[in-house]
């Protein structure tokens, strides 16, 4: 199973890469390779076999709703690559999520 | 006259659920915060962190979606009550993860629906309509973006507060067909869920937010109709906002339709488009012209396992819910004979109005009259002293009390004697005795004797009565109110009648 190179852009740009020319044909090959190999799991018979949507055979797991301490703030702000007061600051950015 | 076009409308409603703690960690779920001050490895989404369900917020929405009449999680090839979370995945700096936990293709309730009332005057009708809902499934928000609003492009500023709370998803059916059943649809989801304790719904808070699809269908000739592309508007702050924004969108969609020489303004062949609305201009705007659809990748979390949803626990929700406010207001209608829009205005205040109002009437034996006191006399004094109905210094017995003492009495002086009692702490037979308003003993040869005074006092209202003025009986009736403080208003008028047709 082959990956168009416009394919691997449109990967790269959901993921916010940047990549040049020349990674991009090698991430189409690497990828490519990785489905190939996923692919085989095609050739395996699941007539009648329920979807699963979890591997562990375990449900229902809650916690109660009790308070738990928070990080101090210059905790969590330590690893921000930029903070502004208490806040993390990051460059200006516009909405383009849909969210 | 057939219309020019049908709104069609959906909305999409988010409510932050009352926990105490987050959705997935227990970091404190509190609007107001300092910022970034509640916030923990799981909401931040640092490596090696696991979620765990709250199962307070999984109750609460269990409890919203039975609510709104929903399924549970029935899906076809799936047993009953399974539902699962899935990662939805884009990258915005307010989703520290670059994934937000939600509910994809086994949302936990689904296929429900929520009466209003759609009547073209509500204070005098009630028109059922049912609102479909599509899905109402369970998230984690995200933070909170300041943006610079100099315009030299300064950095946005990111709280982590808002992340991981849980948040409730009500999708409806495009089932709205105008501006006024959208805020009747909101205003109804809102009581409802303030009134079952899921969620204050503070929408200044951003405890329940709102989005509008919107196109309209103007129809043809031949009896078909004209979609147009469907459009999602964003940055709704007020219900009033949301009223204005579909009216202003209908309204713009129609001149794009009339514009269109080429047929191409169509439902199917745009991508549905975002828009944000701007409340101090009073339009939509386009926001980024989208080429694609979003493409979120959803799969299932492999970091939290699936929920099954028990019958036990379905009943054991339902038991605890009380009465809904629909089923409130029919019963209030059956059982204490008011109109329906009575029954609304007592709803809308709440279980404890509804309660104190339940209260009032069994004492007098009469709920109209109940009803109609307690808007003339109560909800005033509770807007005007700032209150609410639990903190109102007269309770229901005192209340009424009052009513069967006061009830030959003019609406001022009730207001008068009822103003005393708040002022003073006093019951009623005290505030009578401390105002001198009470109900006189009369004899209604004198009373009429007095009118018949006032009649022959007043030669210039008579004489405007007969001329059709009604508002001259009633300067007349006052006169004899004021002269004979106490007697009863409506045997005043009778008699005034009876004289002014002698006179």
């Amino acid at each position: 199973m082959s990956l168009t190179l416009d394919q691997v852009r449109k990967v790269a740009q959901l993921a916010r890469l940047e990549l040049a020319e020349d990674d991009l044909a090698r991430m189409q090959h690497q990828l490519s390779a990785i489905l190939d190999y996923v692919a085989q799991l095609q050739q395996l018979d699941t007539e009648g076999v329920e979807p699963l949507a979890h591997p562990l055979p375990v449900q229902n797991v809650f916690r109660d709703d009790e308070l738990a301490p928070s990080l101090p703030v210059d905790e969590a702000l330590k690893n921000a690559p930029a903070r502004s007061g208490d806040y993390f600051a990051v460059p200006a950015v516009f909405d383009t999520t849909g969210e | 006259m057939a219309e020019t076009y049908k709104i069609v409308i959906g909305l999409e409603v988010h409510v932050q659920l009352l926990t105490k703690t987050k959705l997935f960690c227990g970091c404190r779920n509190k609007f107001g915060l300092p910022p970034n001050s509640a916030t923990c490895p799981v909401c931040l989404g640092l490596p090696g962190s696991l979620p765990v369900m709250n199962r307070e917020a999984f109750r609460l929405a269990l409890k919203a979606a039975l609510a709104l009449n929903c399924r549970i999680a029935s899906h076809p090839g799936h047993p009953p009550g399974f539902t699962k979370w899935d990662r939805k995945n884009y990258y915005y700096p307010d989703l520290p993860k670059n994934y937000q936990i939600s509910q994809y293709d086994l949302p936990f309730s689904h296929d429900g629906w929520l009466e209003i009332n759609v009547a073209r005057d509500p204070k005098k009708e009630f028109t059922p309509k049912r609102i479909g809902i599509i899905r109402a499934h369970l998230e984690e928000d995200a933070g909170k973006n300041t943006h610079d609003e100099s315009g030299r492009g300064g950095d946005t500023r990111v709280d982590l507060n808002r992340t991981g709370t849980p948040l409730l998803e009500i999708v409806s059916h495009p089932d709205l067909n105008t501006p006024e059943e959208a805020i009747t649809y909101l205003e109804e989801v809102r009581l409802m869920l303030r009134e079952l304790g899921v969620s204050d719904c503070e929408m200044q808070e951003g405890s329940l937010r709102c989005d509008a699809n919107v196109n309209i269908h103007v129809p043809q000739p031949d009896g078909t109709h004209h979609e147009t592309p469907l459009v999602e508007i964003k940055n709704l702050n007020s219900f009033r906002a949301v009223g204005r924004a579909i009216k202003y969108e209908a309204e713009r969609q129609y001149e794009e339709f009339r514009k269109d020489t080429r047929g191409e303004y169509r439902f199917g062949k745009w991508l549905k488009e975002t828009r944000g609305w701007d409340d101090t201009r009073g339009q939509t705007e386009g926001q980024r012209h989208k080429e694609e659809a979003a493409d979120y990748r959803y799969f299932p979390d492999p970091d939290l396992v699936p929920v099954v949803v028990s019958q036990e626990q379905i009943a054991a929700v339902k038991a605890e819910m009380g009465e809904l406010p629909q089923q409130q207001r029919s019963r209030l209608v059956g059982q204490y004979g008011l109109t329906a829009y009575d029954a609304g205005v007592l709803t809308a205040k709440g279980r404890r109005t509804v309660a104190y109002f339940e209260a009032v009437a069994a004492a007098v034996g009469d709920g109209k009259t109940a009803a109609n006191r307690m808007s003339d006399l109560i909800f005033p004094a509770l807007s005007d002293r700032r209150e609410e109905i639990d903190a109102f210094p007269v309770p229901p017995a005192g209340f009424a009390d009052f009513l069967k003492k006061t009830g030959p009495l003019s609406k001022q002086d009730r207001v008068h004697l009822l103003g005393h009692m708040l002022d003073h702490g006093a019951d009623v037979d005290r505030a009578m005795e401390a105002t001198g308003i009470k109900p006189q003993t009369f004899d209604e040869g004198t009373l009429r004797a007095k009118v018949a005074e006032a009649v022959a006092a007043n030669p210039k209202a008579v004489a405007d009565f007969k001329k059709g003025k009604d508002a001259a009986k009633m300067s007349i009736v006052g006169a004899v109110m004021k002269a004979n403080r106490g007697v009863p208003n409506d045997v005043v008028r009778r008699l005034v009648d009876e004289e002014l047709a002698k006179a």
